[in-house]
């Protein structure tokens, strides 16, 4: 049962990206209906450390507190997730926050996961649009792709799965290690629109090289800790079978 | 001169619309935002997006939608531009339709569409309940094709200290700060587009994401941006009561047939339903609120004497609930614990939207040259209280027609800006900044700034009162002059969200004296604005824009007409059905 009076909250700190880390122990008077990120924000009105040592208050991501913006993903208790929908009453105390591993540390709780919305680039993840003038309506789409797809768009790039993923590193260079369960869902959502799909052979070809589909270890770990319960997995598994049929016609076509 | 650049602050869905249109016409965007452009605050709108396409055979039409429009807003708004935005509406469903928004779909393929407040016709298109972050990630990838092509650099996590005003007037470009790295840097543009959205964080707690505090509208106010209509603020009838913010529920639960009520002599009381037979629980937001505050405040009748009524889907098909919305039953189980499936949600109201914001003309023209606005941060669509779905819609329709009108503004621009005066204004800022990183006092920024909320929140909300509006704006006289004895906690130059907050924060302050001085002004009832003093609607008085200039001693008001040339005005009365439902 967790201390009614007090909220405890140990955050491992860092100054900067090359600086190093250090923890800070913040106590907070208890009230109902906390989660961490209100817990912070109450830190910040008076940020002094357990000791009583005066400190900057500790920096994180945060904007729509209702998880679907994807800033606040942390390492909460040990496990990756949304601070704003980590409730300071299911968790045991103290509650220890760290930053994401797999990305390079901005500040405290902040990282950059630049990565992730460059993978979307070199996916060419988006419809190619003749132009925004009037064409008239889009083309018809049954109620189940439709569903299919609106569970697919609900990814709201926060990074848990590549948290959680074997194959992703720290230290990968720019653009060689393995893309991640992210933005492989959002190739398939793309290939499943009538339009996308005009364009799906380059998606499955960007896809087909380093650090692409076959990159994925099965670990499966990322569909666990997904917030939104994408199914990732099942994106994998379809856009591998979709570049091994592509792989497959390649060779006959050359 | 050379190609001109444009720039574009704010990636939610106005700056976003905003830059495809001008990168679309070949021309290079800067694009600025707090927060990476797919986390900004659009993406929590959830209910759908208005257009009168009448795919349900009701005899609906672009004029219905406008009329109602017209009418929700308590003939507030300027006609035209309203008018052009509904007839917009189809085709910029259709164009989201041809980006990919997973929008629900009937079982013959087509667009499905569901009732919203304030209209008696299925008009919303809808992605789940999630419909804004559906719209958001549609335009972001559109973006960022442009981006992949060169056309758009995006300075994400950067906030817009100023606009550049040249000596003739004329905005030439803008000042940020690198939220990063704490420097501040100036960027030319032949045009500036601000989009930057609504000022929820004046009120402390609301509906709106931690990054709405409305700071780069009280930037540009203060540098002689009038800003329009800011005592008109919609409170959202359902939202979830929370320590950090009120989460909303959305319209649409009421529009797939939630039903609000209290207990009663130990029965349910539906009392929206009673008192308002034709509209029910899809009366417009203003409607919704006050009736719920008249059966908490005056009748007692809140849930267990609490300030909270029921919203119950309980008595819904679960399969439906899930894939109409899904999304935001989903916010009520995680943040409340409860499944709303099986017990109904408590709610109550809170602060959500604001109609007023920066005075534009019909090109989304702010009245400093060169100096554009769109989306919630200006007041052009929804008058005295907006309509569910239609934000969205106006953030798209707004962007749509700045984008081009960004585009002629430069090709009518003949001279280059003065040497120097990029240099002069990113100095100018630097140095408030470092002021402010040495401010050494006992205030904390962030306590001024629930002080603020709580006066806002309590006294500039629903039900308002000269005397209490009074005591608020010498409140923020008071708050303003605390503001110089913050002290700053943080004094490292590297990501340091004090120092931006404090700066903020001035801002907020500016604006909350406008909301609340044009509040205190307006002796009249008129949609979200309500005087029990002056209970009703004087258009003889008040059928009449405010429009805040800034100087030192605090906003100078000036009204102008409202363009009511299309549809007279008439009484709004929505416990009987609407005379213009026939009529029109």
């Amino acid at each position: 049962m967790p201390d009614r009076r007090t909220i405890e909250i140990r955050v491992k700190r860092q100054d900067g990206p090359d600086r190093a880390p250090y923890w800070q122990s913040f106590a907070i008077a208890w009230r109902p209906q906390h989660n961490v990120l209100s817990a912070l924000m109450e830190i910040r009105t008076n940020p002094m450390t357990t000791d009583g040592e005066r400190v900057s208050a500790p920096a994180w991501d945060a904007s729509c507190l209702e998880e679907v913006c994807g800033s606040c993903a942390m390492v909460v208790n040990g496990r990756v997730r949304m601070g704003c929908t980590a409730l300071v009453d299911r968790l045991d105390q103290p509650i220890v926050l760290e930053p994401l591993t797999k990305f390079p540390v901005v500040r405290d709780l902040v990282v950059d996961r630049s990565r992730m919305f460059e993978a979307l680039k070199n996916l060419r993840a988006w419809i190619p649009l003749d132009g925004t003038y009037d064409l008239g309506p889009g083309p018809r789409l049954s109620p189940e792709v439709q569903q299919f797809r609106y569970a697919l768009d609900r990814c709201i790039t926060c990074g848990c799965c590549l948290e959680v993923c074997p194959q992703i590193h720290r230290d990968d260079p720019p653009g060689t290690g393995f893309v991640g369960a992210a933005a492989i869902a959002q190739a398939l959502l793309m290939n499943l629109h009538p339009t996308g799909q005009l364009n799906a052979d380059e998606r499955l070809d960007a896809l087909m090289g380093p650090g692409g589909v076959a990159s994925c270890g099965n670990a499966q770990n990322c569909v666990e800790a997904c917030p939104k319960d994408i199914p990732l997995t099942h994106a994998i598994g379809e856009i591998g079978r979709q570049t091994t049929i592509k792989w497959i016609k390649d060779i006959f076509v050359r | 001169m050379a190609r001109p650049r444009f720039i574009v602050v704010g990636g939610g869905l106005a700056g976003l619309m905003t830059t495809i249109r001008i990168a679309e016409a070949g021309f290079p965007v800067d694009l600025f935002s707090l927060v990476p452009v797919k986390r900004s605050h659009s993406v929590c709108a959830q209910g759908g997006i208005n257009a009168a396409v009448n795919w349900k055979g009701e005899g609906d039409s672009p004029w219905r939608h406008f009329d109602d429009t017209i009418y929700g807003g308590d003939f507030l708004a300027n006609q035209a531009p309203v008018k052009a935005m509904c007839e917009a509406g189809p085709a910029i469903i259709f164009l989201l339709d041809r980006m990919g928004v997973p929008f629900n779909r009937t079982p013959e393929g087509l667009l499905d569409f569901r009732r919203f407040g304030g209209t008696l016709f299925h008009r919303t298109a809808f992605a789940g309940a999630t419909t804004g972050q559906q719209l958001v990630y549609a335009l972001d990838e559109q973006v960022r094709r442009h981006e992949a092509a060169g056309l758009v650099r995006k300075f994400e996590k950067w906030e817009l200290c100023s606009a550049v005003i040249d000596e003739a007037g004329h905005c030439r470009g803008i000042t940020a700060l690198d939220l990063t790295r704490m420097e501040v840097h100036a960027f030319p543009a032949a045009a500036v587009m601000l989009a930057t959205g609504g000022p929820g964080m004046v009120f402390g707690k609301s509906t709106n994401s931690v990054v709405n505090t409305g700071s780069a509208a009280g930037a540009v106010y203060q540098q002689g941006a009038y800003y329009a209509n800011g005592e008109f603020i919609q409170v959202h009838p359902t939202a979830i009561p929370g320590p950090d913010k009120l989460r909303l529920i959305s319209e649409s639960i009421r529009g797939e047939g939630g039903r609000v009520w209290v207990p009663r002599d130990g029965r349910p009381w539906y009392f929206l339903e009673d008192w308002y037979p034709a509209y029910g629980n899809l009366v417009p937001r203003d409607i919704a609120t006050r009736a719920i505050f008249k059966v908490v405040f005056e009748m007692g009748l809140g849930i267990g004497g609490e300030p909270m009524v029921y919203l119950d889907v309980s008595h819904l098909d679960p399969v439906v609930l899930e894939r109409k919305v899904g999304g935001v039953l989903e916010i009520y189980e995680k943040f409340v614990g409860d499944d709303p499936r099986k017990v109904p949600m408590k709610i109550f109201p809170g602060m959500h939207y604001s109609m007023g914001g920066l005075w534009v003309d019909a090109g989304q023209k702010t009245n400093v040259p060169g100096l554009f606005a769109a989306g919630e941060v200006d007041y052009q669509f929804h008058g005295a209280n907006r309509l569910g779905a239609n934000s969205l819609l106006s953030c798209l329709y707004s962007g749509q027609i700045a984008g081009p009108a960004m585009v002629a503004h430069a090709t009518g621009q003949a001279t280059a800006p003065a040497d120097g005066i990029f240099e002069q204004e990113a100095r100018r800022q630097q140095r408030a900044y470092d002021r402010i990183i040495a401010m050494d006092g006992p205030e904390s920024a962030y306590l001024l700034a629930r002080e603020m909320g709580e006066w806002m929140t309590a006294n500039v909300t629903v039900i308002r009162d000269n005397r209490k509006l009074a005591d608020t704006e010498q409140k923020l006289v008071e708050l303003k002059d605390r503001w110089g004895r913050i002290g700053i906690a943080d004094r490292g130059r590297w990501l340091n969200h004090d120092v931006s907050f404090v700066k903020q924060l001035w801002n907020m302050l500016e604006l909350a004296r406008v909301i609340t001085v044009g509040a205190l002004r307006r002796d009249e009832s008129r949609g979200a604005h309500y005087k029990p003093e002056f209970p009703n609607r004087d258009d003889a008085r008040w059928l009449k824009t405010t429009k805040a200039r800034w100087t030192s001693d605090g906003p100078e008001l000036s009204y102008e007409p409202v363009d009511v040339s299309l549809i007279p005005p008439r009484p709004r009365k929505y416990d009987v059905t609407d005379a213009a439902e026939s009529h029109a």
